[in-house]
């Protein structure tokens, strides 16, 4: 805060020199209004990331690491729990990303007919998940999909299964609960967005494709999509990104259990560094792995969605 | 006609069965809150009268007033200097626009890629290693919470982005009138900017009322805890007493839900500045 002021203060005393003078002060004056934010930015983003990878060079317990090259990427490969780890977060990337954006689009072309009643309250509460902690909304999922949970009495008062779902204590059915989960939170935030940008689809397209015969679903597939693919782009890289961190969840929910069943990679960067023997120089090993799998899964996206931006 | 109306049913009902599944869990979490934890392990629907036991109870047994505190003191805290910080960078980018202003912005919008867990570590030992000498911001402090989180690219972004429509012969104005440009930025732009600044503090506000994994990895002792670790806490022991929990959960959710609804329309704004 100090900092703008300062460089105001500070010009005022150089010797005027008329517009190199004056050049010089708004480029200095520009610059310090960005500064604590460029400075913030390096010291706990950039910074740290140079030191993980470094450290991720290293090896040793707690704080006494020492140099060992290549020795923990080699670690990586012969690791089960790691390749679990990896295994499990990428099945949640390639079932939840999908199937969250095929229904949030779905929802969102249903609340955008024009002749629907109710649309606000359709909105806010499809939307309300959202307004939930991650640890919140984790902790109630556990007791609603426990084993004598208030799920499986619905499920079996309507005859639907005979026997409780193990939905946490089997590893198939814990990594559905985990995905159920983050559906529910995220479905309306992605439908808000599908939903601003329905609104800027001009009407007069659906009309001539109404009139040139084109179904409901035709509809879909050939006006709606190409014209949110921008937007779908966005959600699919933010939903993508936020999957690969996934942590509070699993943390939550199934501690990574049953077993490893469902553990992510970030869970196994924590374990790594504060639950087991602290060994911090994997850890970040282990952590820029989740940094490749997000560059390449980016770049895969904007493949996928081809030409523009 | 006759599809037309079909068609409206069928939306009705997808869309009251999106809305059932949405809304269930917090009618769930709210009537657990006035049941026994036997009856909420029995499958019980209706509100119950505990809700009073449940909230002494809870007072009972966990630190849940300073909790609040904590986590209200780091949240409003962070949303400040987070609005301050962002605003100036994002008005920096956009009014004195340079190249070399482009090229910083662009790696700076990088750090958005950066996972957290990549970071923990690192953090974690940047903040081991000044503990000694600077224990008022080393590990276990609420300067260790904030100071990492406190400036995002995202915000940064946002900030130019809403500037791009500011009209700036106002600015222009205003330095005529004598002042100067930091005078410039808080006499005029921050005013004008009002929705700008709503938007983001509800979303800077939000996200860091609901933090967990840096509060877990930073804060040890439990007179520092926020709400988020204390509700993990709580659902991690093993002989939960539901309605205890659900409880404490509700009075959680509450003053982010009541933000929330107050402020819905600036919320969405926020979300749809992401991306224009």
């Amino acid at each position: 805060m100090a900092t703008p002021e300062k460089a105001i203060h500070g010009i005022a005393r150089v010797p005027k020199k008329n517009i190199v003078n004056h050049k010089l002060k708004s480029t200095l004056i520009g610059w310090s209004f960005i500064a604590v934010a460029a400075i913030s930015i390096c010291l706990f983003y950039f910074y740290p990331m140079l030191k993980a990878l470094i450290l991720s060079f290293q090896s040793g317990t707690g704080m006494n690491l020492e140099f060992v090259g290549f020795d923990n990427y080699m670690r990586l490969f012969k690791d089960p729990t790691f390749l679990t780890t990896v295994k499990n977060t990428v099945i949640y990337l390639i079932v939840q990303v999908p199937v969250m954006i095929l229904l949030a689009l779905f929802l969102s072309v249903l609340l955008n007919n024009k002749t629907l009643k109710y649309k606000a309250f359709f909105r806010t509460a499809i939307f309300l998940p959202c307004v939930t902690s991650l640890v919140a909304y984790s902790v109630i999922f556990k007791y609603l999909f426990s084993q004598d949970g208030i799920i499986n009495q619905m499920l079996m008062k309507l005859s639907i299964i005979a026997q409780p779902i193990e939905w946490l204590t089997d590893p198939f059915w814990a990594k559905i609960t985990i995905i159920i989960a983050i559906t529910w939170r995220w479905i309306g935030y992605n439908m808000i967005f599908y939903l601003s940008a329905l609104q800027n689809i001009d009407e007069s397209i659906y009309e001539a494709a109404r009139i040139d015969g084109a179904s409901p679903v035709q509809q879909f597939f050939k006006i709606t999509i190409p014209n949110l693919k921008p937007i779908i782009l966005f959600t699919s890289i933010t939903s993508t990104i936020g999957t690969l961190q996934l942590f509070d969840e699993v943390m939550n929910i199934t501690q990574g259990g049953p077993g490893n069943a469902t553990m992510t990679i970030s869970q196994y960067i924590y374990n790594l560094s504060f639950k087991y023997t602290p060994d911090f120089g994997y850890a970040a090993t282990v952590s820029y792995v989740i940094v490749i799998l997000i560059v390449l899964f980016s770049i895969l996206q904007f493949k996928v969605a081809g030409d523009k931006q | 006609m006759k599809t037309n109306k079909a068609k409206l049913i069928f939306n009705y009902t997808v869309l009251s069965i999106a809305t059932i599944v949405s809304i269930f869990p917090f009618l769930w979490m709210i009537v657990s809150a006035t049941n026994k934890s036997v009856d909420v392990t029995q499958g019980r629907l209706l509100p119950g009268a505990h809700l009073i036991d449940n909230i002494k109870n809870l007072l009972h047994s966990v630190e849940l007033v300073p909790a609040l505190f904590n986590s209200a003191k780091i949240s409003i805290l962070t949303t400040i200097l987070s609005l301050i910080i962002a605003s100036l960078a994002g008005y920096g980018f956009e009014i004195y626009r340079s190249k070399a202003k482009d090229i910083v912005f662009n790696i700076l919008l990088l750090s958005m890629m950066i996972p957290f867990a990549a970071l923990m570590v690192p953090l974690f030992k940047m903040f081991g290693s000044i503990s000694q000498s600077f224990p008022l911001i080393g590990i276990d402090t609420m300067a260790a919470v904030i100071l990492p989180t406190v400036t995002t690219a995202f915000l940064i972004f946002f900030f130019r982005q809403s500037t791009k429509m500011f009209p700036q012969d106002i600015l222009e104005a205003g330095r005529i009138d004598g002042l100067s440009e930091l005078g410039v930025f808080f006499k005029i732009y921050v005013p004008t900017m009002k929705t700008t600044y709503a938007a983001a503090a509800i979303i800077t506000f939000m996200s860091s009322w609901n933090s967990y994994l840096w509060p877990l990895v930073i804060l040890q002792s439990p007179e520092n805890q926020t709400i988020p670790l204390l509700i993990s806490n709580l659902g991690s022991s093993y002989s939960p007493d539901y309605g205890v929990i659900m409880t404490a959960i509700v009075i959680a959710t509450l003053p982010v839900a009541l933000i929330f609804f107050i402020m819905q329309k600036h919320f969405v704004a926020g979300m749809m500045g992401s991306v224009k």
